[in-house]
């Protein structure tokens, strides 16, 4: 049974690992083809260097996924404060309701309502091109929102409510409670939340693709662009390094969870 | 305390604001634009046009988007029934390793997603094709070619691989916090293995396995790029029907499939809540 279980397990993570193999190994091709291997070179890696639309996309993802991950969990940590509090049951089903759409509606049909509607608006107002930096980062928020309300209100909950409470009975102030009380009980929360929203958005290929326009291009988009023309080994080479720098990333948070956990055992 | 009541407010205020104006007002255009034609007047057409249009396919005439739409959704519901039968056993193993192997093995499930899928989607391109590395492999070893690369089969085998993960964690988290000691009794009380699996396992796990499954079918069946890369563009999903009528600058009609669409998904979405309601999601809102 064991080893059933071990063979099975490792054909399926064969099955999830085989295409990422492959663009690593490909990535060093020294042909341009994408299945037979022409010996070892770096030269896609040095291209990729000089591509500065790609890396100008680069730019653009991160500035969009940074600038989504703060508005968003801002305010999503606000609203899990105020839907804690809600005591109206209407108004609580209304907004889970539309809390729900944007996780459960496919990415297609939010990145086309909110083009329409950036398309109709722009219309209005006599723009021929509506779409840019600030409409992507609309449906970046949007679409991140949903997942910090829904990490950080079930930590509302576990909080003791008589906190706050007896930090306001002591003469705390209601806002100062909530910073010196209220906050750290609910930061793992906000953290997890927060790094949810920064790899959705850093991911996110269907909605930019519908929201973004032909001045702002994040990484995803520039990389379907360029899967519709015939695609050499260098984006294999940017894949390659997107896989490090995310194996760097796990293996830094592992280590530090570990060194956290020495102390207490 | 009023004090309170106005800081309620306050908090809760711009997301309701934002909610209203990038949630549910663009879902109104969806309905607008789904019903009216180029110079904004209201009309059946483009609804019409998605349930009639026909075209003509290998001498026969097919309605086109009915013939589209019945594919999508019959390669989802086929990517959702391998996604499950790939994945349960898996979350299973998962669940029952020791924690530091479970730790990795959750950290080698999540790398994949973090990594680009259009990327992964065409390489996997390149290990379908005729003159690709699966092939060249099978005739290494004496089996022959097989032709892959812009079948429906080449479209599955990418929604698998791209959405196993959405399948396999939902399912482990509930697997993962389930009491082995129900199962100790199940097997105390006389419960063979499959017993075990059919009483205990499978219903404690049925949450789980709900999530997972909207959470791979709603991918699949919207999904666009893993069909123009794998499908060789023959098999059109509503997906490509929507992005194509969006390039060709088509709106009404992008918006009136997007429209049915999302109708037919609610429907389908509610009646899978009904069949398995209180039992699985407590009868609740998810806050």
């Amino acid at each position: 049974m064991k080893t059933t279980s071990r063979i099975y397990t490792a054909l399926v993570f064969i099955f999830l690992f085989a295409p990422i193999a492959i663009l690593l190994v490909f990535s060093f091709n020294e042909s341009k083809s994408l299945s037979v291997f022409g010996g070892f070179s770096i030269k896609w890696y040095r291209e990729l260097l000089h591509d500065e639309a790609t890396l100008e996309s680069v730019r653009n993802t991160l500035l969009l996924a940074v600038s989504a991950m703060v508005i968003s969990t801002v305010m999503g940590t606000a609203a899990a404060v105020g839907i804690q509090k809600l005591r109206s049951k209407w108004l609580r089903t209304a907004l889970s309701t539309a809390t729900d759409i944007p996780m459960t509606n496919p990415d297609i049909i939010t990145g086309i309502s909110l083009m329409l509607m950036f398309v109709f608006v722009g219309r209005l107002f006599g723009l021929a091109n509506s779409l840019s930096f600030w409409t992507m980062l609309i449906a970046h928020v949007t679409f991140c929102l949903p997942y910090v309300i829904l990490q950080v209100l079930p930590r509302l909950r576990q909080m003791d409510p008589s906190l706050p409470e007896a930090a306001q009975d002591l003469g705390c102030p209601p806002l100062r409670a909530f910073f010196k009380v209220v906050l750290p009980e609910i930061r793992p929360g906000i953290v997890t939340g927060a790094i949810m929203a920064f790899t959705l958005s850093l991911d996110d290929f269907v909605i930019s693709y519908f929201t973004s326009g032909a001045g702002f291009q994040t990484l995803p988009v520039r990389i379907y662009n360029m899967t519709k023309k015939t695609v050499t080994p260098k984006m294999y080479a940017l894949a390659t390094i997107i896989f490090f720098v995310i194996l760097a990333l796990l293996l830094i948070s592992n280590l530090t969870d570990q060194n956290k956990k020495k102390p207490n055992q | 305390m009023t004090g309170s009541g106005k800081m309620r407010r306050v908090v809760l205020a711009p997301y309701s604001l934002w909610a209203l104006l990038f949630i549910l007002v663009p879902l109104c255009f969806v309905a607008y634009y789904a019903f009216t034609d180029n110079s904004f007047a209201f009309t059946f057409d483009n609804i019409l046009r998605f349930f009639t249009a026909t075209s003509e396919v290998e001498g026969k005439q097919v309605y086109t988007y009915l013939l589209i739409f019945w594919r999508s959704l019959k390669l989802a519901v086929i990517s959702t029934v391998i996604c499950f039968l790939l994945g349960y056993p898996l979350a299973y193993f998962m669940a029952r390793s020791s924690e530091r192997r479970q730790k990795v093995m959750m950290t080698l499930i999540m790398i994949p997603m973090w990594m680009n899928f259009l990327i992964r989607t065409y390489a996997w391109m390149t290990i379908l094709q005729d003159t690709g590395i699966l092939n060249s492999a099978l005739s290494a070893i004496g089996i022959g070619k097989l032709h892959i690369i812009g079948t429906e089969s080449a479209v599955v085998i990418g929604m698998v691989y791209d959405y196993l993960p959405y399948m396999v964690l939902p399912i482990y988290s509930v697997m993962a916090k389930m009491d082995v000691k129900l199962l100790e009794a199940a097997r105390d009380l006389g419960c063979n293995g499959m017993g075990v699996l059919k009483r205990v396992i499978l219903p404690l796990s049925l949450p789980g396995v709900l999530s997972g499954v909207t959470m791979v079918l709603i991918p699949s069946v919207s999904t666009f790029y893993i069909s123009q890369k794998l499908g060789n563009g023959k098999f059109f999903l509503i997906g490509d029907a929507i992005e194509g009528q969006y390039v060709a600058n088509n709106l009404h009609f992008a918006a009136a499939m997007a429209f049915i669409l999302m109708v037919i998904l609610l429907v389908v979405m509610a009646l899978m809540k009904r069949f398995t309601n209180k039992r699985v999601y407590g009868g609740g809102d998810s806050f």
